[in-house]
Formats: C-alpha cells, sequence, structure tokens
C-alpha cells in the first residue's frame, strides 16, 4: 500500500487514489510475502498453513462484515454483534444436533440439503435476532449521546451471552462436524474439502453482498442513508426499514461464520462471541471502517496474522500481533486501509 | 434561592458550598463515609450481607470509583473515548506488586507506592496515549481497546517477570504504623481500607475540580467540543491531550495500587475488558463529565453488581416467598441469572436516561437546547463556571 498520489489543489481530501490497479496488486504482493513467510515458517506445511489461514480470515471476515455495515450506516460500534455469531453457532448445533446428525454425513445429497437447512435457519434466525436488537436497544437511541447505544449494545451482549449460559451449556459444546474430510487434490493445490467448503462459501456471500449493495435499490437506499441519513430521508427512503435491513444482513452474515464456526472448529461456546467479535472489529478498522471490501481483507490479515504467529511459535502472542499489526497501520493510516477522511466526529 | 438573594446578604448552604468545592468535598466525604454504613444496617439491604461485608464492598466499589473518575476526565472532558482503560489499573496494580512483595522482595510503603504507582500509569498514559493522537473517534476506541488488551497479554504471557496467570501473591498491605492502633490492615477489617479508599477519592475528588476549572480543564472541553477550532484559537491539542490520558490513567494508577494492596494477590485476568467497559458503563451511566455524577454511577453500579446480583440468590431464599402460582422463587438459582440481569439492567437505565442519572449541566443543556433555561439555577451542580 503506497501512497499513490498526492493529494493536489481542488482535490477531494482522500489520502489515496486507489486505482484501478491498487489494490488487486497489492493484495497479490501481500499474498506471495505471507507465502513467503509461511515457507520460512511451516516448510513443507505451509501450503496447508495458508489455506487455514484463507479459512479463518474468511470467517472474521463475513463478522465484519457485519461490523461495518452497522458503523457504515449508524455509527455505533456494535458490541453485541460478536455474540449474535455465537449464537448463530447454537442455533446451527442445535439443529443439526435435533436432525440427529453427530458426524460426517456421506451421501452428497443429503449434506447439501442439511446444509443448505443450516445456513438458511441460522442465517435467517440470526437476522431477525439482529433486527428485534436494533429495535429494541438501538432505535430509541438513536437522538440520544453517542456513549449510550455502545453502552446497550454491551448489555445486549452480556445478555446474549447469559441466555446462552443459563439455557444451553456453561462450558464447551461439540458440534457436529458434517462434512465429510478428504483431502481433495485440485491441480498443485491439495485442501481438505471443508477448508474449500468455507473459503468458496465467504467469497460467494462476499460477492452476492457486494452486487446487493452496489447493484440493487434497497443496496442504494443503504449507501445514501449511510452518506446523509436526513438527505436520504428527504429523497424518499424509509429510513427505519434501511437500518433494519442493515442489520438483518449484517447479523445473517454473522449468523452464517456461527455456523460455520460449528462446522469448522466443531466446538462453540457462549463466550466465543466476545473475542471472535473483538477480532472481527480490528478486521473492519484494519481495513477502513464503513467500507465492507476492507472489512473482507481486513478479515484476512488477521486470518493470516494469527496464522503466522502460531506458525512461528508465538501461538499465545497472536492476540497482541493483531492489534500491534491495528496501531501500526492506524499511526500511518489513520483511518484504515482503504478508509476515507472522516469529518471531526467524536 | 432569589428570594434569598435580594435581601440581605445571606448566603444559602448551597451557594456556600458552590463556592467552596474542596470544602464541600470533604463535609460531603465525611457525611457519605458515615451514612453508607448505617444504610447497610436497613432491612432491605441487610438481607444481602452483614456489615462487615458491605463495608468491604463499600471500599471495592471506592476502587471503580476512582477508575470512573480518571475516565470520566478523558472521556468525558477530553471527549476522547478510551475502551482500554483497565491497562492502567494493570499498570498500577503490578507497580505496587513489584514495589512490595516477596516476588521481587522489595518491601516500599503502600502510601509511597500510591505517588509511585499513580507517577508509572501517567508515564504509561502518555506512552500510550501518544500513537493515538492522530486518530479521532472511534479509531481512538478501536486502538485504546487494543492496548487494553495487549497489556493483561504481556503480564499473561511474559512469565519471567510476571508469573504468568498465576499472578503475583503475598503484596504487602498497608499500615497506619500505630496510628489509631492499627499497624498492618489485615483481611479481616475492612474498615482501614473503606476509611482509606473515602480520603484517596476525597483528595482525587478536589484535584479533578481545581483541575476541570483550570485553563487545561477549559482546554479538555474546547477539544471535546471542536478540535481544530480548539487548535486554532493556540491550544496545543498535543500536550492537552497527552495531559487528560496522563491524568486518567494516573488516577487509575492510584485505583490499581490500592486494589493490589486489599487483595495482596493479582492476576493478569482481572484486568480485562470487562473492566474497561464497566468503568466506561460507570461514567456513561453517571452522567459524563459530572464529578459527583459518575462517582455515584460507579457506586451504584459496583453495589448492583456485586453486593445487589451476586447475593439475590440468599437475598429471595432469606424472605421464604410462597410460590406464585406456577412461579417458584425459591427454585430460581438467581446466581446464574446474574449478568444476564446486570446486562438488562444497562439496557434499561441506558433506556431511561440516555444522559445518564445525573448529567452535567452542560451537557443537560446540550440535550434540551430547545427549552428555556431561565429558571435554572447557577450553582445547583457547584459548578460555577458551567464547564462540563
Amino acid at each position: 500500500m503506497t501512497t499513490a498520489t498526492a493529494t493536489g489543489p481542488g482535490r477531494v481530501a482522500t489520502r489515496l487514489d486507489l486505482g484501478r490497479w491498487t489494490v488487486p496488486v497489492a493484495v497479490a504482493v501481500a499474498l506471495v510475502a505471507v507465502y513467503v513467510l509461511l515457507i520460512i515458517g511451516a516448510g513443507p506445511q505451509a501450503q496447508e498453513q495458508f489455506i487455514n489461514a484463507l479459512t479463518i480470515g474468511g470467517v472474521y471476515a463475513l463478522i465484519a462484515l457485519g461490523y461495518t455495515m452497522v458503523y457504515g450506516i449508524i455509527e455505533l460500534i456494535n458490541f453485541a454483534h460478536g455474540d449474535v455469531f455465537m449464537v448463530g453457532s447454537f442455533v446451527s448445533w442445535w439443529l443439526l444436533t435435533t436432525l440427529g446428525f453427530n458426524g460426517s454425513i456421506g451421501d452428497p445429497v443429503v449434506l447439501a440439503a442439511v446444509l443448505a437447512l443450516a445456513f438458511l435457519v441460522a442465517m435467517v434466525v440470526m437476522g431477525i435476532v439482529g433486527v428485534v436488537i436494533e429495535r429494541l436497544a438501538y432505535r430509541p437511541l438513536r437522538n440520544a449521546p453517542r456513549l449510550a447505544p455502545l453502552i446497550t449494545a454491551i448489555g445486549v451482549s452480556f445478555i446474549l451471552q447469559n441466555i446462552v449460559f443459563v439455557t444451553i451449556s456453561n462450558s464447551i459444546v461439540t458440534s457436529p462436524q458434517v462434512i465429510p474430510n478428504p483431502v481433495l487434490t485440485l491441480g498443485p493445490i491439495q485442501i481438505r474439502a471443508i477448508n474449500l467448503f468455507v473459503i468458496v462459501l465467504t467469497v460467494v456471500l462476499m460477492a452476492a453482498l457486494h452486487l446487493f449493495i452496489n447493484r440493487t435499490r434497497l443496496g442504494r437506499a443503504m449507501r445514501s442513508t449511510a452518506i446523509d441519513r436526513e438527505a436520504a430521508q428527504i429523497m424518499g427512503v424509509d429510513i427505519n426499514q434501511t437500518i433494519a435491513l442493515t442489520f438483518f444482513i449484517g447479523s445473517a452474515l454473522a449468523g452464517a461464520a456461527g455456523v460455520v464456526q460449528g462446522l469448522y472448529f466443531g466446538v462453540t461456546k457462549f463466550d466465543i462471541g466476545f473475542q471472535a467479535g473483538l477480532k472481527a472489529f480490528t478486521a473492519a478498522v484494519l481495513g477502513g471502517i464503513g467500507n465492507t471490501t476492507g472489512a473482507a481483507i481486513g478479515g484476512f490479515i488477521i486470518g493470516f496474522i494469527e496464522v503466522l504467529s502460531s506458525v512461528f511459535g508465538y501461538g499465545r502472542w497472536s492476540e497482541a500481533a493483531v492489534f500491534g499489526a491495528l496501531v501500526l497501520v492506524l499511526v500511518f493510516r489513520p483511518t484504515g486501509i482503504l478508509g476515507q477522511q472522516l469529518g471531526d466526529r467524536a | 434561592m432569589s428570594a434569598a438573594n435580594r435581601g440581605v446578604p445571606l448566603t444559602t448552604g448551597r451557594e456556600f458550598f458552590g463556592r467552596h468545592q474542596s470544602l464541600s468535598i470533604v463535609v460531603a466525604a465525611a457525611v457519605v463515609t458515615t451514612i453508607l454504613p448505617l444504610v447497610a444496617l436497613v432491612p432491605p439491604f441487610s438481607g444481602f450481607g452483614n456489615l462487615d461485608v458491605w463495608v468491604g464492598t463499600f471500599a471495592n466499589a471506592g476502587v471503580f470509583v476512582l477508575l470512573a473518575l480518571g475516565l470520566n476526565v478523558v472521556v468525558g472532558l477530553a471527549g476522547l473515548l478510551d475502551l482500554g482503560y483497565a491497562a492502567f489499573f494493570a499498570i498500577g496494580a503490578y507497580t505496587m506488586a513489584y514495589g512490595n512483595s516477596a516476588f521481587t522482595g522489595l518491601d516500599v510503603p503502600f502510601w509511597v507506592m500510591l505517588v509511585v504507582g499513580a507517577l508509572v500509569a501517567a508515564i504509561f498514559g502518555i506512552f500510550l496515549g501518544a500513537p493515538t493522537l492522530r486518530l479521532r473517534g472511534d479509531y481512538l476506541a478501536i486502538v485504546t481497546l487494543g492496548f487494553g488488551e495487549i497489556v493483561p497479554v504481556v503480564f499473561r504471557n511474559a512469565d519471567t517477570y510476571t508469573r504468568g496467570t498465576n499472578g503475583i501473591t503475598g503484596i504487602g498491605q498497608p499500615s497506619f504504623y500505630g496510628l489509631f492502633g492499627i499497624n498492618g490492615f489485615g483481611f479481616t477489617n475492612q474498615w482501614p481500607y473503606y476509611i482509606t479508599i473515602v480520603v484517596i477519592i476525597a483528595i482525587a475528588m478536589i484535584f479533578l475540580y481545581r483541575l476541570q476549572d483550570s485553563r487545561l480543564g477549559r482546554a479538555w472541553v474546547a477539544i471535546r467540543e471542536d478540535e481544530l477550532a480548539a487548535a486554532s484559537m493556540g491550544i496545543n491539542t498535543v500536550t492537552t491531550k497527552l495531559l487528560a490520558f496522563a491524568i486518567g490513567a494516573s488516577t487509575s494508577g492510584f485505583a490499581g495500587v490500592f486494589y493490589a494492596a486489599k487483595l495482596s494477590t493479582i492476576a493478569p485476568d482481572s484486568f480485562g475488558f470487562t473492566v474497561s467497559f464497566t468503568a466506561l458503563a460507570m461514567v456513561v451511566l453517571g452522567g459524563m463529565g459530572n464529578i459527583w455524577g459518575v462517582s455515584a454511577g460507579a457506586f451504584i453500579i459496583y453495589e448492583l453488581q456485586t453486593q445487589g446480583l451476586k447475593q439475590l440468590d440468599s437475598f429471595v431464599k432469606s424472605l421464604h416467598l410462597a410460590p406464585i402460582g406456577p412461579v417458584d422463587l425459591n427454585a430460581i438459582n438467581f446466581i446464574n441469572y446474574q449478568y444476564l440481569l446486570y446486562g438488562l439492567a444497562l439496557v434499561l437505565m441506558m433506556l431511561f436516561r440516555p444522559e445518564g442519572l445525573f448529567p452535567s449541566r452542560r451537557r443537560r443543556q446540550e440535550l434540551r437546547e430547545a427549552e428555556p433555561l431561565a429558571g435554572e439555577d447557577e450553582l445547583v451542580s457547584g459548578d460555577p463556571t458551567g464547564v462540563a
């Protein structure tokens, strides 16, 4: 990432004039650099670790998208979002165990049907939960002092965690890993089915979100509300509906990430939402908060940082490394990698 | 009020204390110190624990009052959203642990360590504040949150210097050196801790009140309201912000030293995001920018959380309620529900009082700009300048 062009006279003061190829080139260079590091650190396992990083990063990116969308539209750090992800993992756990699955499913048709059902249910349920949270805890405070909804967000986070704590379990819950575990060989790449599934799923969901935001009427309503709520309202956008929709989509993506948590890691717990949410939020800020592409990039960056630190034997310090990277990036680019120069709002 | 002004130059109590803030803080501290234990003896409260338990929680609540007071400088006055405030609390506590414990073999008195801890925390406040100076709003929040996460990770993982997750034990206790017949404070008698923390709080409050009305305090508010305008009026935003971080951190350092000395053992897990967040909730719920408000907010939230909700179970059981229809309160284990209820309480309190329980005068004005303020009394909040 280089500061491509200086801000000339009369230009809008964005620090980085993103040329058409800047982002792809930078991403490619970063990926090659990471791969070289992985070869140094992990030797023959480099490829496997690279795929792991992409998978973990994809989960963070899915959660980060919800953070960034909500922030973009109402400027709220939705601390309950990580717990929405956690509840999503429990919805998927509940569905799969209720249907009687406790291991991998061999029949591809059944597997596809079960996965589709799990994602559909988890995403719809969490979407609704997100809308309800917004309606009850955030909408009444839309014109309140800025920190008030932040406190209710954390209050909601406590509530979600402890509903699961009280009603389901206070310790680790094993979630069925229904995807069988063969190693697929695609040309030179060897990849486990679950990793391939997660990576493809993340890419598909991100692409769908991108198209939705940029190509549909509702997406346009969301963008205009994010830019100027009052002007959007004057132009006929239903603000409440648009914000609710944002919460629905963001929470549904977190719900999808929750299903992935169960499928990929095979475990979940009532308190996983906090750490995951924190890292996902870091990803959103790293990429430039309010920017969906940035959130995706940030999510993958965090996946790579985590894998790199454990590859080099500093797994215990991965958290510190993630936040250290955040501080470094923000010192040099105070609004994140793809962030726009914000006005003065504190 | 105005009637009194018109006639003979009588001063009402309110005016007197408005003019003599330091004295009023001392008087209020003395009154509150006396009343709180008495309140704890009255029935609904006495059901939650005996007097000694209550006094112990008062002393612990004092730690959080200090945290809230310090955070109020950073968030309430200077408008810098700090979500990693527990870092400085941890630094203060570990400073105490290094200065006076078997781990290092040093035995520096608690009273000296109070000052040392505050200084060390202030230095770290500047050190961690410096990289954030360019950041605005929520970017600042996430970086401070990052620091708040990194500091416990460092204390947890640097085993050689911190004994890792086990933490440091055998931290020395404060002593009055025979004054009032008390040497070491011990663990059983909570009263010396209670009195000590009240005195520390009173000193901190006097200090913060003077600071708030000083040139520096006005500079903080100016930065909070509009950083660009403040800078163009000649305020050095770099030093002003760093001083906010340093002073906020040093108050937290005081709290950390006291906390370590009272518990005599500290571990990295006691300084996570929950502490940072709790302190923030106290400031926001108490009423940002209002020193008395945040103190009361801190006290209420702490007691609600530790006494109210943790002891709710034994309280309900002690009532021997008959089952109401299908609902038998005795059968519910309220201990499991404490954080659920805490979350609920936070959400409800915020929904009903978005501006906090005791909003500062200035904030009240901002929130009710449309309403005329003619009836307002100049000295109501003991805040004659209207700053805060």
